[in-house]
């Protein structure tokens, strides 16, 4: 039961970190499919550094433990930002297809982490052609023991974090409320002097900011070796739903994400529990059910949606 | 008198060019991306993704891996198809990749646990895209669930139960479905003598020519047909199509069960050819759909141009895999792939750009008569 709860705990704040990175580019009025490519990049920025970073779990004590635990999130920070301008230049400046060039970034993402970390073990050793980078000892650096039982992820303390951070920036600050104008009625917040490209510009970056932390607290719930091959199973895409179902509001979407993050740790955990393991229902449900659970949540949340009027619409100055 | 218009400025023209140079580009992307890992073979690599089945020696061998990379072109292409035909709706189907993998289970499915013969396996695979599809029709006709995420959610459900159903038709050892060719010969799609063109390649089979109809079938019906003609109109203004009295909703997930029994139709003729068994072990939904969205924007979201494209990004991807592994990863295909589908994304403005130099080349040319005229009137006084 614990299991579960130290489970839920993490991947709710997953999906947290993540569809509140969707929540601010939406609000800025541009549609974030990309989020699982910002996701894979920003893992594959902390993971790097967690694997060259010099730790040692024996020596450590809590400030080096905290140094490297901000060395890995800014790490994972930056390149979630950084992946997140190929989003931004092209459907700002450029007015893309938002939808296609979400899809690419998730494609691309996948694809460049497993060239990258392809290229770097190949380097490595010659005989070494696996897509993965291993880190099991820099993850000891932020894991709270609780007496062997309940480990906490300090990811999950800096996503409700976050969350405070997040709801006041979006809802007692002029910056959020320009970004929200933004993405209601670009033309009205241009004609009250709001540069609408900047505004969206910082939506999408934000987005890409909490995306990377999103992808590095994904690939340390648990594991401690990722295989770059398999992405991040859907889970920025689930964020997205975790978002709908949040109905573009931090703390509803806090709820969401506890919700779908108790279904994800059923799969990981259902063994540990006596009724149902016993109930002999195989592995492959569990994995299906936050899918499904989603599906079905949508399907009665969508009618009435909340969504930013002016979301997926690219802003030119000289439309009407 | 009726004027020609310029080459340049013909739609087709300009579909052909931006996809072209998107191709560039992403070819030159994936170059640097080579160099970047190892300067020394990056020429050969890019050469080796480029090559894929003429790096062979002989032209008998040519021919037969020419052959392989069809084989693998006719279910990528009704991938593509199915995207592009939904996208023509206004539909993005990015639950392509769901849809295949259904069509999959359902064809390999009749084929190793039922043991029936392929016209039933092929019908099963395009029947279980399609209910896959009307889900995902009427829950966004009726409860305004976006196509693209309940695409996605399908996709992984989509491959679990895939690997849930095909785990009774699972070799001995290893993780692979067992080959139709020992289990159930019945279920192996007719050749009807194709294999000998290409030197005697079992596994082409009737899939190819019934991909390349399908593509034609798809453009007819686009765009020489009523039916297509209000499935357009329901894309470009779902108000509009209501107010001419189309049926907006009837529409939407009439749409969404040809789009996916596509995708099922290209699982079925891929999967019952015996060229590659499924994994029930799969932790990803095969690439296939994904790369249908590439083929198609690639294509110029045009059926015709789908054939070409889809064979392109096959050719590439087998490709990759040729690569010097000591040095590189064939993922670099990928890569490629990837880029090109983000550089489609730009491909309207690339047309807005060229229009408005067209513009201001003919702009110029008319003052400059003007000025022209205007000298050669002063003249004349």
């Amino acid at each position: 039961m614990v299991l579960l709860i130290q489970y839920t705990l993490i991947f709710a704040a997953v999906l947290l970190l993540v569809a509140l990175g969707g929540c601010f580019s939406e609000h800025s009025g541009v549609i974030n499919i990309g989020l699982e490519g910002i996701m894979v990049m920003g893992a594959l920025g902390g993971a790097l550094v967690m694997r060259f970073l010099p730790y040692n779990p024996d020596t450590a004590n809590l400030l080096t433990n905290l140094g490297v635990f901000a060395c890995v999130a800014l790490a994972s920070i930056a390149a979630g930002m950084i992946y997140s301008l190929l989003l931004a230049v092209a459907c700002i400046n450029f007015k893309a297809d938002q939808t296609i060039v979400g899809t690419a970034m998730n494609l691309l993402g996948t694809a460049l982490a497993t060239v990258i970390v392809k290229s770097m073990n190949t380097a490595i050793n010659p005989d070494d052609h696996s897509s993965e980078i291993q880190y099991i000892n820099a993850k000891k650096a932020f894991l709270s023991d609780f007496g062997g039982k309940f480990e906490l992820n300090w990811f999950v303390i800096l996503a409700i974090i976050l969350l405070v951070i997040a709801t006041i920036l979006l809802y007692k600050t002029r910056f959020g409320l320009r970004l929200r104008a933004c993405g209601e009625h670009p033309q009205a917040a241009d004609s009250v002097g709001i540069n609408v490209y900047k505004m969206r510009y910082a939506g999408v970056l934000i987005s890409g900011f909490l995306g990377g932390l999103g992808g590095i607290t994904y690939i340390t719930a648990g594991v401690s070796v990722w295989k770059f091959e398999n992405g991040v199973a859907g889970f920025g895409f689930l964020a997205l739903a975790v978002m709908i179902f949040g109905a573009w509001h931090p703390v509803r979407i806090a709820g969401a994400a506890v919700l779908f993050g108790l279904f994800r740790a059923l799969g990981n955990v259902y063994n540990g529990i006596p009724l149902l393991a016993n109930m002999g229902i195989p592995s492959a449900v569990y994995n299906m059910l936050p899918y499904i659970v989603s599906l079905i949540v949508l399907a009665f949340t969508s009618k009435n949606s909340r969504a930013p009027k002016a979301e997926g619409i690219p802003y030119d100055k000289g439309q009407r | 008198m009726k004027q020609r218009t310029p080459l340049l400025r013909k739609s087709a023209a300009q579909t052909l060019l931006a996809s072209l140079l998107c191709i560039l580009l992403g070819l030159l992307v994936g170059y640097l991306a080579l160099l970047i890992i190892e300067p020394s073979g990056a020429w050969e690599a890019i050469l080796a993704v480029l090559k894929n089945f003429l790096k062979y020696p002989t032209g008998a061998q040519k021919v037969k891996y020419l052959g392989s990379t069809l084989v693998k072109t006719a279910p990528l292409l009704l991938c593509s198809l199915s995207v592009l035909f939904a996208y023509k709706v206004g539909l993005f189907n990015i639950g392509v990749a769901g849809q295949y993998v259904l069509g999959a289970a359902a064809s390999l499915g009749c084929a190793l646990l039922a043991g029936l013969p392929w016209y039933v396996c092929l019908l099963a695979a395009v029947a279980a895209a399609a209910i896959s599809g009307a889900l995902c029709g009427v829950l966004r006709a009726y409860l305004n669930v976006n196509v693209v995420i309940s695409g996605i959610m399908l996709n992984w459900i989509s491959l679990y139960a895939t690997n849930l159903i095909l785990k009774g038709g699972m070799e001995k050892t290893g993780k692979d479905t067992i080959r139709l060719v020992k289990a159930n010969k019945d279920a192996i799609l007719p050749t009807l003598g194709l294999d000998k063109l290409f030197n005697n390649n079992q596994y082409v089979t009737i899939a190819i020519p019934i991909a390349i109809i399908v593509a034609i079938v798809i453009w007819v019906l686009l765009d020489k047909t009523k039916f297509g003609y209000e499935l357009k109109a329901t894309g470009n203004n779902l108000n509009a199509a209501k107010y001419c009295g189309m049926k907006e909703n009837r529409n939407i997930i009439l749409t969404m069960v040809i789009a996916a029994a596509l995708a099922g139709l290209g699982a079925g003729l891929y999967y019952l050819s015996d060229f590659e068994q499924w994994n029930v072990n799969s932790s990803s939904v095969p690439a296939m759909g994904f790369n249908g969205i590439a083929a198609a924007f690639l294509g110029g979201l045009h059926p015709i141009g789908a054939i070409f494209s889809s064979f392109f990004i096959q050719h590439i991807t087998l490709g990759g895999a040729n690569v010097d592994l000591s040095h590189y990863c064939a993922q670099i295909a990928d890569f490629i792939s990837s880029i090109i589908i983000y550089l489609c994304g730009f491909v309207l403005f690339f047309k807005t750009c060229l229009n408005r130099a067209l513009d201001r080349r003919e702009e110029k040319k008319i003052q400059a008569a003007k000025a022209n005229s205007a000298t050669e009137e002063g003249g004349n006084k």
